[in-house]
C-alpha cells in the first residue's frame, strides 16, 4: 500500500500549501496584488511558534494561536504601511514594493539572528497508526484536522459574516462597494488579517511537520502556494485548497518516482501549464479583458 | 547627420576611458581587486540594460532574467572549458543559445500578462536553474570548473556592443513599436502593430544579451554553481532596472555602477546589504513608481550642441 503512503503525505503537504495559497488568494482576489511577502509572514509565524514552544513552554495549540494573533497585526502592518499607498500606482510598481517588503523581512530576520536552521520541537507525541497497511502519523492527521477546522472557519467568515459579505463586494467591485457604504480600507486590512493568520497557522504546522526552520524557508513555499492559488483559479477560495492538495500530492508523486531533486520544478511546470492552457485556473470562469 | 556625429563622440569617449583603464591595468597601478571590480560593474551593465530592454522599453515584466544568465554562463564554460574552443566563440555561443532559450521561454509565457507573465518567468528561470542542478555533466550542486579568462578588454567590448546594439534598437522603428507596445498594448494592437513578435524579438534580445554576461561572469570565477542563478540574482538584476527607472538607459546603468560598488563595500555585511536594498527599493517604488531617472536619459540633461535651439523637437 505504498501509494495510500505516498497519498497521505501528500496531503499533509498539500494542506499546508492550501493554507498559504488562502492568503495569497484572499488578497489577490481583492487588490490583485501578488503578497510576495506572504511566504516571509508564513517564515515569521514559524518562528513565533518555536519560541513560543520552546522557550515559554506554551503547547501546541496556545502556539499556534498566538502565530496567528502575531501574523495578523504584522500583515495588517505591511499592507498600512506599503501597499496602502500604491492602490493606483501601476501593477509593477505593487509587485516590485511587495517583493522588497519580501526581501526586507527576510534578511531583517537573519540580522537578528543569523541565518542558521533552528530545529523545531516535539509537541505532538510521534505515534502512528496503520491503517491498510500505511502508516499514518499523529501530526499528519493534526496538521490535516487543523488545516480543515481552519479552512471551515474561513468559509463561514466568508460566506455567513458581514465582514465575508463586504469583502466579497470588494472583490467584485471596488468603486461599486465604496459606493454601497462599505469601508473599504478597514475590509482590506480584514482580509490582510485573515490571509496573514493562516499564513503563520500554516508556519508552525510546517515547523511541526519538517522538524526544520530558517529565515529563507519562506520563499519556496510561498512561491508554490501562489502557484496553488493560480491552480485552482486564483480569488477563489475552494480553488486555492484544491490546488494546494494536488500540488502537494503531485510533489509526493514525484519525488517518491526517484525524482527528488526535480520535485521543486514539477511546481513551476504545472505553473506554466496552467498559465498556458487554462488561465483562469481548475475553477475559474473564463472573463473578457475590458478595453 | 547630427545624431550620428553625437553618436562617434560618445563611442571615442568610451573608447578613451578604456584605453585609460586598460593602460593603468597593464601598468599595475589599479591590481586585481579594482580590475576584477570594473569587470563585475561590466557584467551587472549588461544585465542591466539587457532587462531594461525587456521591462522598460517593451513593458513585458520578467523577473527570471538570472535563468538566461545561467544558460549563457553554462553553455560558454562548456564550450571553452571542456571543449577546448576559444573564449569569443563561446561567449558568442552561449549568447546565442541563451537567445534560443529566451525564444522558447517567451513564445508561450509572453501571451501573459503583468504578474501572471512574471510568476511564469521566475518559475522558468528556476526551472532551468533545477536543469543545472540534476546535469551531471556540469558538476551539478557542486559546481563546475571553468578557466579564468574574462579580461576588462572583453567585458569593455562586450558593454559597448550591448548599448550600441540596445539603444540602436530603441531609437529604430522596432523600438518604437515596442514603446507603443508598453504605453498601451490592445491600442498597438489596433493601430497594426504585431504585439506578439515585438514582445517575442525584445525578449529574445535581451536573452541573448544575458547570456552574453552570462559568459563572461563564468569566466570571471573559477567555479560557477546552480546556486548563483538563483531567485536573488534575479532580484539583484531588476533592482538595477527598478532604481534607474522603468524606461531608462542611462538610468540603469548608473544604477548598476552604483548598486555594484555599494554591494562591494557591504560584501562584509551581507545581510545588511540586503536591508539597505530593500529598503531603497521600497522607499523609490512608494514616493517615484517611475525610478529614479522615471524615463529620462542622462543625455536629457548634459546636450551636446544644441542648446540654442531649444529642444529636439523638429530635429
Amino acid at each position: 500500500m505504498e501509494w495510500l503512503q505516498q497519498l497521505v503525505n501528500g496531503i499533509s503537504l498539500g494542506s499546508i500549501y492550501a493554507l498559504i495559497a488562502l492568503g495569497y488568494t484572499m488578497v489577490y482576489g481583492i487588490i490583485k496584488l501578488i503578497n510576495f511577502a506572504h511566504g516571509d509572514v508564513f517564515m515569521i509565524g514559524a518562528f513565533i511558534g518555536f519560541f513560543a514552544i520552546s522557550r515559554w513552554g506554551f503547547g501546541f495549540f496556545p502556539a499556534l494561536f498566538l502565530a496567528m494573533v502575531v501574523c495578523a497585526i504584522i500583515g495588517v502592518f505591511i499592507e498600512r504601511i506599503a501597499y496602502k499607498r500604491l492602490r493606483n500606482a501601476t501593477r509593477i510598481a505593487a509587485l516590485i514594493t511587495a517583493i522588497g517588503v519580501s526581501l526586507l523581512i527576510e534578511y531583517t530576520t537573519i540580522f537578528f539572528r543569523g541565518a542558521q536552521p533552528e530545529a523545531y520541537p516535539d509537541v505532538i507525541s510521534n505515534k502512528s497508526f496503520h491503517f491498510l497497511g500505511a502508516q499514518i502519523s499523529m501530526q499528519s492527521i493534526m496538521i490535516l484536522s487543523v488545516s480543515i477546522a481552519l479552512m471551515i472557519i474561513l468559509q463561514f467568515v466568508v460566506h455567513k459574516t458581514k465582514i465575508g459579505k463586504a469583502m466579497r463586494a470588494v472583490s467584485y467591485d471596488v468603486e461599486a462597494a465604496r459606493l454601497m457604504g462599505i469601508n473599504v480600507d478597514n475590509t482590506i486590512s480584514v482580509t490582510f488579517a485573515i490571509g496573514s493568520a493562516l499564513a503563520g497557522a500554516a508556519g508552525v504546522i510546517f515547523g511541526v511537520y519538517y522538524t526544520k526552520i530558517d529565515p529563507l524557508m519562506g520563499i519556496i513555499p510561498g512561491v508554490k502556494a501562489f502557484v496553488a492559488a493560480v491552480l485552482g483559479g486564483i480569488g477563489i477560495i475552494p480553488g486555492a485548497m484544491a490546488g494546494g492538495m494536488v500540488l502537494g500530492v503531485v510533489e509526493t508523486v514525484v519525488s517518491a518516482l526517484g525524482f527528488s531533486l526535480w520535485r521543486d520544478a514539477a511546481a513551476f511546470v504545472i505553473l506554466i501549464l496552467i498559465l498556458i492552457f487554462r488561465p483562469s485556473g481548475i475553477f475559474g470562469k473564463n472573463t473578457r479583458e475590458k478595453v | 547627420m547630427k545624431k550620428s556625429k553625437v553618436f562617434w563622440i560618445y563611442v571615442a569617449i568610451a573608447l578613451v576611458f578604456y584605453a585609460v583603464v586598460q593602460f593603468l591595468i597593464s601598468s599595475e597601478q589599479l591590481d586585481m581587486y579594482y580590475s576584477n571590480l570594473f569587470i563585475t560593474i561590466a557584467i551587472n551593465i549588461i544585465l542591466a540594460v539587457s532587462l531594461h530592454l525587456v521591462i522598460g522599453i517593451t513593458g513585458q515584466f520578467s523577473i527570471g532574467h538570472a535563468g538566461f544568465l545561467a544558460v549563457g554562463a553554462y553553455v560558454s564554460a562548456i564550450f571553452t572549458t571542456n571543449l577546448g574552443w576559444p573564449f569569443p566563440v563561446g561567449l558568442l555561443i552561449g549568447a546565442i543559445v541563451a537567445a534560443l532559450a529566451g525564444l522558447i521561454v517567451g513564445i508561450p509565457t509572453l501571451r501573459l500578462k503583468g504578474d501572471y507573465l512574471a510568476i511564469a518567468t521566475l518559475g522558468f528561470a528556476e526551472i532551468i536553474r533545477i536543469i543545472f542542478l540534476n546535469i551531471d555533466y556540469v558538476g551539478g550542486a557542486a559546481g563546475m570548473q571553468v578557466n579564468y579568462m574574462t579580461t576588462w578588454t572583453y567585458a569593455f567590448f562586450a558593454v559597448l556592443i550591448t548599448i550600441i546594439v540596445i539603444s540602436n534598437f530603441t531609437n529604430s522603428r522596432h523600438g518604437r513599436a515596442c514603446i507603443a507596445v508598453r504605453e498601451d498594448e490592445i491600442a498597438a494592437d489596433a493601430m497594426g502593430i504585431n504585439t506578439t513578435y515585438y514582445k517575442v524579438l525584445a525578449f529574445a534580445i535581451g536573452s541573448f544579451f544575458a547570456g552574453l554576461a552570462g559568459g563572461l561572469f563564468s569566466h570571471n570565477f573559477f567555479i560557477i554553481q546552480p546556486s548563483q542563478f538563483g531567485f536573488l540574482k534575479s532580484f539583484d538584476i531588476l533592482i538595477y532596472v527598478v532604481l534607474g527607472g522603468l524606461g531608462s538607459l542611462s538610468g540603469s546603468i548608473i544604477a548598476a555602477i552604483f548598486l555594484t560598488v555599494i554591494s562591494l563595500y557591504l560584501q562584509d555585511f551581507p545581510e545588511t546589504r540586503m536591508i539597505i536594498y530593500s529598503l531603497v527599493l521600497i522607499i523609490v517604488m512608494l514616493y517615484r513608481p517611475s525610478g529614479l531617472m522615471g524615463t529620462k536619459e542622462i543625455t536629457d540633461i548634459f546636450k551636446f550642441g544644441n542648446k540654442s535651439k531649444g529642444g529636439n523637437v523638429n530635429e
